[in-house]
Parts: C-alpha cells; structure tokens; sequence
C-alpha cells in the first residue's frame, strides 16, 4: 500500500510526523480524505478531529481549533493553531495592544513608573559613586 | 582603629549584593535551558510553514497577495520591537535600541515615517520616552509566551499594512546564537522577501477551498505571526543567557571588591595593632 508523508505542527510543538496512508480532516468546505498522490491543495481547517490512517491499519486521532492544511504530491502538512482563532477575537486582541500603548503612552502604568524611577535611580548612583570616585582621587 | 567599622559594614554590603547576583546568575541559568526547550519546540512550525510559503510562491497563481509584492514607494515603515520585561540583562536591550535608532533616523533623513509596536516592557517604556508613534504595545509575557498573547500587535500591524498606512514592516530582536553571543537582528516581514529557491520547472497551482484570496490572507498571517513568535522565543533566551552573563561578571566583581576591602581592613588593623605597640612601647622607656 502506498503512503504519503504527514507532518502535523503547531506554533509551540511538533504533533506527528510520519508516513500514513490517509489523512481525514475537516477542511472549511466540508470532509477532506487525502489519500497519496493527491492534487495540490491548500485550504483553511475547521476546529476538529484529524484522523490518520496508518500503514498498519490503526487510527489515529488528534484534535486541532483550526488550522492550514496544504497538501503536496508527496507530504501533507497540517499547521495547527494553537488557540481557537475568529475574526472578531483577533480584533479585540488587536484594541487590546492599541489600548496599551495608549496606557504607556498616557503614562499611567504604575509598573511603568517604577521602570522609569528605577532608571532614575540607577543613574543617579551612577553619578554619586562617580563623584566619590572623583573626589578621592582628588585628595590622594 | 579608623574607619574599621566603616570599611566592615562596606565589606557586608558587598556580600550581600553579592548573594543577589549570585541568586539571579543561577535562575537565569536554569531558565536559559527551559527558553532554548521552547525555542527548539517551536522550530518545527516555523520550517514546515517555510515550505509551505515556499511552495505557495512557486505556485502559479492568477491571484497575487498584497503581502507577496513590493510596493514601488515608501512613504512609511512599520517596526515589530520584541525587548525583555525585565532589566538587569547588560547591554541586550540597549544594544538593540541604538541599532533601531540608527535604522529610524535613516529613514527619517529620506523622509520617511515610521510607526512600531513593542513587545515587552523595557521597548515600552524607552520608546514611549522617546515619542515615537507607537501604536500598540504588549507586556509581561511570563516565562512561557503564548501566541494568542501577540495576536493583537501583530494584527495592528497587518491592518496597517493592508490599509497601506505602512508599506513595509520589520522585525527586530535578539537572536540567540549562543549563552555568549546574542545578535541584534533585523528581520523583514512584509513585504515576503523573495525566496532564493530555483522555481519549480513545470507549471502548477494549488486547488484553493474556499477561495485563494481568503487562503493565502490566512496562510501569511499565520506565517507573521509564527515569525513573531519565533523571534519572541529567541528574544527570551537571549534575555536569560545575557542575564547570566551581566550577573556572573557582577558577582566576579564583587568578589574582586571584597577582596579589596579585606586587605584594607587588614592593613588598617595592622596598624592600628603597631601604633598602639610603640605607643606602650614608647610609654615604657618614657617611665
């Protein structure tokens, strides 16, 4: 029986990589059965099973919130994403990092203050200890 | 006995910043390996997303993502900023601003503006300072960074870059090459630098579901944002081992101080022990 190579990745860690016989996933349009010698193909994964057939029959399953599944004649690669991702998630992610630039920029972060005098402070022992410095060699 | 007391009490102050120094060394130490464990996890994605970008540069498509081609003008740039939250690092985070700076003012001197997002507290903050024209900024990412928790500045970004407010986008942080050596490295996001593969020599084209627009928009992001990440990993164990560094030379100085310090105090004891000798000495022969 021919197989075909399958990787299974995400951003934080390697999930499989092996040769299967057959890789089922849910693509955005519906069931996908890739078999070896597929045609090339790329299409966005919905949160789902991914199920692997492996060359001694057994089954294999994993779980992916969505992904990209590309298909070659030789490999097929599923990137997993590692959180469940909608558009209007990612867009209050996005307001998020805006709104805490805002905060930095309106100087209002208590952590940031502490940064900042803590900066301060450092510079200004940097120019105590200069002085003293220069003040002994002064005396000597 | 003068200033013998003083020079003791120096003499503990030192040892105790020492055992700070000491303390921090060691975490870092232990935290380097736990940051080179994720960076090495997180491999695998980047170099399969490689070839997937790869392959989907090869393939001949009628339909061309704003992503994948230069624009002819620039008239502003983007900056991803990946810093540490923490201090006390040596020069890692300020190596890496001046070598920024350098890259704003040229682009300043052509007329160019430029917009950044910062990750981590330490970009924040000198940025902010700096008035530069920050438009999104995330901090405390913890020992173990997530994605999610970069979604948001990245997706600022990829708008800006969309709606063509920016026209090309940078990434910058530490790249780790190893506990002594960490490069301040400049990584262009947007648009795809081409790859330097041979093209492939017959013609072929990915069978898109649902559509090539939709599918390349989410491939790239997912690209982006992998980049990102990676860099962020790398960023953090840059952080560590420059830590260990700046810390253990910290700790061999004050080492070298109470050394010092010792030897003054002992020759301070030295004489006062001889001047109150020959002053009995010199009381004898007086009587």
């Amino acid at each position: 029986m021919s197989t075909i190579r399958c990787d299974i990745v995400s951003a934080e860690q390697e999930i499989f990589h092996g040769d299967v016989s057959m890789v089922i996933a849910t693509g955005e349009m519906g069931e996908l059965g890739i078999a070896p010698r597929h045609a090339p193909l790329i299409t966005r994964l919905k949160p789902g099973q991914v199920r692997l057939k492996l060359e001694n029959g057994d089954d294999q399953f994993f779980y992916v919130s969505g992904g990209i599944l590309e298909v070659q004649p030789s490999v097929v690669t599923i990137l997993a994403d590692t959180a469940l991702r909608a558009g209007d998630l990612d867009e209050a992610a996005a307001r998020k990092a805006k709104e805490e630039a805002e905060r930095a920029l309106a100087n209002r972060g208590a952590a940031m203050e502490i940064a900042e005098a803590q900066n301060q402070l450092a510079q200004a022992m940097a120019q105590l200890q200069a002085l003293e410095h220069l003040r002994r060699n002064l005396k000597h | 006995m003068a200033g013998g007391r003083e020079i003791k009490s120096k003499i503990k102050s030192v040892q105790n910043t020492r055992k700070v120094t000491r303390a921090l060394e060691m975490v870092s130490a232990s935290k380097i390996r736990k940051a080179q464990d994720l960076m090495k996890a997180s491999r695998p994605y980047a170099r399969l997303m490689r070839r997937a970008i790869g392959h989907i540069a090869h393939a001949n498509s009628e339909y061309q993502h704003p992503f994948m081609v230069a624009r002819e003008e620039i008239k502003r740039v983007g900056y991803v900023v990946v810093s540490t939250d923490r201090g006390l690092c040596g020069g890692l985070n300020t190596n890496l601003f001046r070598n920024l700076l350098g890259q704003i003012r040229e682009w300043q001197d052509k007329g160019v503006e430029v917009d950044m997002v910062c990750i981590g507290q330490k970009a924040t903050a000198y940025f902010r300072r700096l008035k530069v024209n920050m438009l999104g900024s995330v901090t405390h990412l913890g020992e173990k960074p997530q994605l999610d928790q970069l979604i948001g500045v990245i997706k600022v970004m990829l708008d800006a870059y969309t709606d063509g407010r920016i026209d090309r986008l940078s990434l910058v942080y530490n790249d780790f090459v190893n506990t002594m050596t960490q490069r301040a490295t400049t990584d262009q996001l947007l648009p795809l630098p081409p790859s330097d593969e041979l093209p492939s020599t017959h013609a072929w084209d990915y069978l898109y579901e649902p559509d090539a627009a939709t599918v390349l928009d989410h491939v790239l992001t997912r690209y982006v944002e992998s980049l990102v990440y990676q860099a962020t990993l790398e960023n953090l164990a840059s952080e560590h081992a420059a830590r260990m560094v700046a810390m253990k030379s910290a700790s061999d100085n004050a080492t070298k101080a109470i050394g010092n310090l010792t030897l003054i105090y002992n020759k301070a004891r030295q004489a006062a022990i001889t001047q109150e000798i020959s002053e009995i000495v010199g009381g004898a022969a007086a009587v």
